[in-house]
């Protein structure tokens, strides 16, 4: 356990000390290696806690202890190839670990120092094994800013976030900056909100600043809700003090000496990790009264969402917060002025507060210089869909979607051609092919008829129907509006109607015109943000693939073969062996043929379109027209 | 409040800057419509999107709900404007209409609101056409289980009104959001019914209920009924009614005593009585008096707590069982009525008590289950009351009977053993008023003379709480009253730590008294809309009040203990108020095992 940090003194010698055990840690000091294992989220589901376990115990049968540490990490972002156990100071990863893997590990890794091959990753376009992290295509053109000490420290103690840049800024803005230089700071830095909208940081901080009051809060918004999204829950997962340390330096710049981090109860490990480094902090003296005795006082709390995706809405969640049912309240009164219980509050996201810490310690000159003109920074993106590096990635602003997907992402799996990518979650939109080179910032995003949003980017390929995509958002929409506006609870629902009958094929071109109308209203009509982006897959899909919505209206065809009402199972007759799998695959009943005599037919009034005989046949008989 | 210029289609307008953008619009002489929005708007949602208008800046057009957007955020000078009549604001009026049409019943022509339906009212306002987003509609739910109040989903639009009335008058909360999305609605705790929820049956959430989604439980089938089985009909009528009915008639709130022109109306639809339930209110007076007195000379619980509003009993024993030895055991008038109608008058005229039915008009909810509580069933278990009306069902007797209410004459109430009453009785309609008769009376009993200037004035006014020191012969009688739930907690408190400086306490269950109860014509601005001033949600109740104070003033008898018939009544069947025969009769007890949340 840490001795109190009372003092700046007392700081720095505490980094001092942890930086030294930290370097010693991963260079392999004395001989001494270390082990790590992914804890994050995703490869905790794929058993990493049993590995871990399961390593402590080989190790410790072969007596290994004084000449191997291990420990877990938050998560290394490459989640579709984890679960990952990493060994310095040689910084060989292993990926897609199983628990049966752990003795090679231990006996020829850690025993003889011998690579483990097989558990290496492999370059998908030269076949080449690759040993070390920094070596893999994913990672190569991340840069790391939110994800600072994710995968590297062990986020269970404030001595690793210590000896890894933690509280350094915390310290810097305490004893060598006023509240309004840091504000300053922020806003040179040209830091955005990275929920979504993508206000200015800085200024939203001098809003709040501006207002005389005697409680102030700072909110940290850890409602992530974008399905597919975690680019928050790693964060935290990883590296919890960095997004702590952020939260007070917003709270020290504007005056709030409480802070709220609402985080999802579907992120008990987050939560846990949050908790646990909260109670540590306090512990030593990094929040409470008089903090590096100085006159700053901060205290963080902790809230759990129900999981409602409305609640990422911050007004809603200030609502939640309070106890209420979460639903927005109309603006203004804006929160920076009139928030939490009434008083100015700023809510700011994971990402916002864990670029901060960074911003503070280089400069906001030289943080300037990632990103583009008016999007500074990098920005996390949880890569999914279809493409073949599913996972976390830290970009520059500006990277282009190219290198995102094809570059990062490593392109579609199964050659398949690329069709759209939908950022920004359900509030986004889809930009497509000729959108590739457009440089990933706010600004452009939004020019795209996309948006930034919290960093979902779902990747679609050619057999993705976009239609049906813009039902899946609406569906999602609608359960997850809060049901208190009229054009949001109603409008949502009848758009999903509107998209049902496209989808089934009794839709005219009125309905779309309909669409497109009702789209137009709860956009501008709604009260807050999720009605007012809720139509958004439905406009941009519109907008990009207008071709598909026709032929889903006009020719009663789903090009993609997606949408059950509009596709047919059929067997060429020149093709089908005449086997009789198919017929004995069908749960309805509704092939016939003879076997070896007459080909099979598949009768369509009683087809039940699922595919079971298409799967099953050998001879590729069977397509979807 | 410093002025600000805003420009509303493109003229400036001065308007004071703490107004929001609706209350401008409104003062410079244009009508948005509105739904959520509620008198000052002060906990309005800004959520039916009814009173959007397009804001203009240079940022380009966005719309806003003009009934919280402050006019300070939008001042001419900064370039902003303000369109209300645009195709974006007129579309997206319109659109919110009709999308709330798609999820309504739209069974307008059984809805109990018909012709008192805003949202009928707005949608003619916004140019709603027919069928024009059709589809799924919610899962609704339609609960009668309750004596008062009747909940039909499928006409609620979740305006948020209810929710918050419930709140800012009873402090209670009992209705709320439930389920998410589509599947929205408003209700209890866990959609369950009234009748499985510490719900008081006020009736206040149907006054500002926009749609008929909460209506009142209605009884006019039963009074029917017994009119076609021959049975001894009687009718009595509540002080505040009268008060009132006359705005179901196109009058203008506290323009008419609608007395006379209510008496002759029930004489033609078929009551074989018509009284007054003053008779009553005065009984009460003479027993809820005694009672007092005699809890001060035996040195019994005090404070006394009166007993009228059968809405704060039943929140006495949800919330506050533990003060039941307070509450006087008086029944309210109406019931004390009923049963001397079943007891003493049946007998006088030879009636069998089976064979009377006694119908309350009330302006009241809450008495509906108050009439069927199995301890207020004095004679041979029957009920005192077999049906109870509301002013607003009245209304609907009269209407169907196909009388023109400006066509009736005036007409007294029968003079039959129950006829004559005080004008002490008549103030029983507005809070404070039940005190005052009150202590007219006890006056006269601690010093045998009556008090000089007769009024009260400390207890009278709508103040949500008052107090006063009353002096008689010597004694100094400290009481207190409180209408609304929300108003009375803090003198219930009181009692219960202990601390409560008074002897007697008045407690009615909604705000202001019975003039505004959850039984009397509803007060819609939108509806009244050029008849009633913009401020009438703050007049209305005194309005009201203001009526019954000059019945009092003008009636010969001002004390209930000079009511001739009350006299004659104790003097041939009671005896001694608080005696045997009136503790049979008059008094209730009340129930601590109420449960708030029963299976």
């Amino acid at each position: 356990m840490l001795d109190p940090i009372k003092t700046p003194e007392q700081l720095q010698e505490s980094i001092s000390s942890c930086e030294e055990a930290f370097q010693k840690k991963i260079s392999g000091f004395g001989g001494k290696r270390t082990v790590m294992v992914c804890g994050g989220t995703g490869c905790i589901a794929n058993n990493s806690e049993s590995i871990l376990d399961e390593l402590k115990k080989q190790i410790h049968e072969h007596g290994l202890e004084d000449k191997v540490a291990i420990n877990h990490v938050g998560c290394f972002g490459f989640c579709s190839q984890g679960p990952f156990v990493k060994i310095y100071p040689e910084d060989t990863l292993y990926r897609a670990v199983k628990l049966s893997d752990v003795k090679q590990i231990v006996e020829e890794d850690l025993l003889q120092g011998k690579v483990c091959e097989n558990l290496l990753y492999v370059d998908p376009s030269t076949h080449q094994k690759v040993q070390r992290q920094d070596d893999i295509n994913f990672y190569k053109k991340q840069v790391r800013v939110s994800l600072h000490g994710c995968s590297l420290i062990n986020p269970d103690f404030l001595e690793e976030a210590l000896g890894y840049d933690g509280f350094k800024a915390l310290k810097k803005v305490l004893t060598e900056m006023t509240p309004q230089q840091v504000i300053d700071e922020v806003l040179a830095s040209g830091l955005r909100g990275r929920g979504g909208a993508g206000f200015p940081t800085g200024r939203k901080w001098q809003f709040a600043a501006n207002v005389a009051s005697d409680q102030k809060y700072i909110v940290c918004n850890g409602d992530e809700g974008d399905p597919g999204a975690f680019m928050d829950r790693s964060i935290l997962e990883g590296n919890p003090f960095e997004v702590i340390e952020g939260m007070m330096i917003a709270g020290y710049a504007f005056g709030a000496s409480e802070g709220y981090f609402y985080v999802r109860a579907e992120y008990p490990v987050a939560v846990e990790r949050l908790e646990r480094a909260i109670k540590d902090m306090e512990q030593v003296g990094l929040l409470g009264d008089n903090i590096l005795g100085t006159s700053f006082c901060f205290r963080a709390h902790l809230r759990l969402g129900a999981g409602a995706f409305v609640c990422g809405e911050e007004t809603a969640l200030l609502n939640s917060i309070e106890g209420k049912r979460g639903m927005p309240r109309p603006r203004p009164p804006f929160p920076a002025i009139k928030g939490l219980w009434g008083k100015p509050t700023c809510v700011n996201n994971v990402e916002t507060l864990a670029q901060v810490p960074y911003i503070i310690r280089v400069g906001a000159k030289e943080y300037a210089k990632i990103g583009t003109e008016g999007s500074k920074g990098t920005k996390v993106f949880a890569l999914g869909g279809k493409i073949n590096n599913v996972g976390l990635v830290e970009v520059p602003m500006g990277t282009t979607l190219r290198t995102l997907i094809f570059d990062i992402g490593g392109g579609i799996p199964g050659n398949k051609r690329f069709k759209a990518i939908q950022t920004g979650g359900p509030s986004g939109g889809c930009l497509t092919e000729k959108d590739l080179d457009t440089p990933i910032d706010y600004d452009s995003l939004v020019a795209k008829g996309s948006m930034m949003g919290s960093g979902g980017a779902i990747v679609m390929d050619e057999d993705n129907c976009m239609v049906d995509v813009a039902s899946f958002y609406m569906d999602f929409i609608c359960n997850e509006s809060c049901g208190k506006c009229s054009p949001c609870r109603i409008g949502t629902k009848r758009l999903y109607e509107m998209l049902q009958k496209v989808t089934n094929g009794t839709a005219t071109e009125q309905t779309l015109k309909d669409m497109k109308y009702l789209a137009t209203v709860i956009k501008d009509g709604s009260l807050c943000a999720l009605g007012q982006t809720s139509a958004n897959p439905i406009l941009s899909t519109m907008a990009n693939f207008p071709e598909e919505y026709e032929a889903h209206v006009k020719d009663k065809k789903c090009p993609a073969h997606i949408c059950k009402k509009l596709m047919q199972y059929w067997i060429d007759p020149d093709k089908c062996k005449k086997c009789s799998k198919c017929a004995r695959n069908c749960p309805a009943n509704c092939i016939s043929g003879v076997p070896g005599k007459v080909p099979y037919v598949i009768d369509q009034s009683k087809c039940l379109k699922c595919g079971a005989c298409m799967g099953g046949c050998a001879f590729h008989a069977i397509e979807k027209r | 409040m410093e002025n600000v210029n805003i420009n509303i289609e493109g003229r400036i307008y001065s308007v004071p800057g703490n107004l929001t953008v609706l209350e401008a619009a409104r003062k410079v002489g244009y009508n948005i419509p509105t739904l959520c929005y509620w008198k000052n708007g002060a906990n309005s949602l800004a959520s039916c999107r009814v009173c959007l208008v397009e804001l203009r800046t240079q940022r380009g057009s966005r719309l806003i709900a003009s009934c919280v957007y402050p006019v300070s955020d939008c001042q001419a000078e900064r370039g902003f404007e303000i369109h209300i009549s645009s195709p974006m604001a007129i579309n997206a009026r319109r659109t919110s209409v009709e999308l709330l049409l798609s999820n309504h019943s739209q069974n307008c022509q059984t809805c109990v609101k018909n012709g008192r339906c805003e949202l009928l009212h707005v949608a003619d306002l916004v140019g709603a056409r027919d069928h024009q987003f059709e589809g799924e509609k919610s899962a609704s739910t339609y609960d009668e289980a309750a004596p008062g109040i009747v909940r039909d989903t499928s006409k609620c639009i979740l305006c948020g009104r209810c929710i918050e009335r419930c709140k800012e008058a009873q402090g209670i909360g009992i209705l709320g959001f439930e389920k998410r999305g589509f599947q929205t609605l408003v209700g209890p705790a866990e959609n369950r019914s009234f009748s499985k929820v510490p719900c008081i049956q006020c009736g206040q959430c149907i006054e500002v209920c926009p749609t008929g989604a909460l209506s009142e439980h209605r009884e006019i089938g039963k009074v029917d009924e017994a009119i076609q089985q021959g049975k001894f009909v009687v009718v009595q009528t509540a002080p505040a009614v009268r008060a009132a009915i006359s705005e179901e008639f196109g009058h203008k709130i506290g323009s008419e005593n609608g007395t006379g022109k209510m008496v002759a109306a029930l004489h033609r639809l078929g009551f074989k009585r018509v009284f007054d339930t003053n008779f009553g209110a005065d009984l009460t007076v003479m027993e809820e008096s005694q009672e007092l007195l005699n809890r001060i000379s035996s040195k019994g619980v005090l404070p006394q707590i009166t007993s009228c509003s059968p809405g704060w009993i039943n929140y006495l024993e949800y919330f506050y069982s533990d003060l039941i030895p307070h509450v006087s055991t008086c029944k309210s008038p109406h019931e004390m009525e009923g049963a001397i109608l079943k007891s003493y008058f049946a007998k006088c005229h030879g009636l069998k008590p089976e064979d009377v039915f006694v119908v309350s008009i009330m302006p009241c909810t809450a008495k509906k289950g108050e009439a069927k509580r199995k301890e207020n069933a004095a004679v041979e278990n029957l009920p005192d009351v077999d049906a109870v009306l509301t002013t607003r069902e009245l209304a609907v007797l009269i209407k169907r009977a196909g009388l023109l209410w400006d066509e009736l004459p005036e007409e007294e109430f029968d003079q039959d053993l129950l006829g004559q009453y005080s004008g002490a009785a008549q103030i029983f309609g507005v809070t404070g008023g039940v005190m005052e008769a009150a202590l007219r009376t006890a006056y006269h009993s601690l010093t045998g003379e009556e008090y000089g200037p007769i009024e009260f004035g400390a207890v009278r006014g709508l103040a949500g709480v008052k107090e006063a020191e009353i002096q008689i012969g010597g004694v100094t009688l400290k009481v207190a009253i409180a209408s609304g739930m929300k108003n009375a907690k803090p003198l219930l408190d009181e009692i219960r730590a202990g601390k409560s400086p008074y002897a007697f306490i008045e407690i009615m269950g909604c705000p202001g008294g019975c003039v505004n109860g959850g039984g009397q014509p509803f007060v819609k601005p939108n509806l009244l809309a050029g008849k009633e001033a913009p401020d009438i949600l703050d007049t209305y109740c005194q309005k009201r009040a203001d009526i019954l104070y000059s019945i009092d003033e003008k009636c010969a008898i001002r004390q209930s203990h000079n009511n001739p018939d009350i006299q004659k009544l104790y003097a041939e069947f009671l005896g001694e108020p608080c005696g045997g025969v009136s503790e049979n009769l008059l008094h209730t007890h009340y129930r601590s095992d109420r449960e708030k949340f029963p299976k």
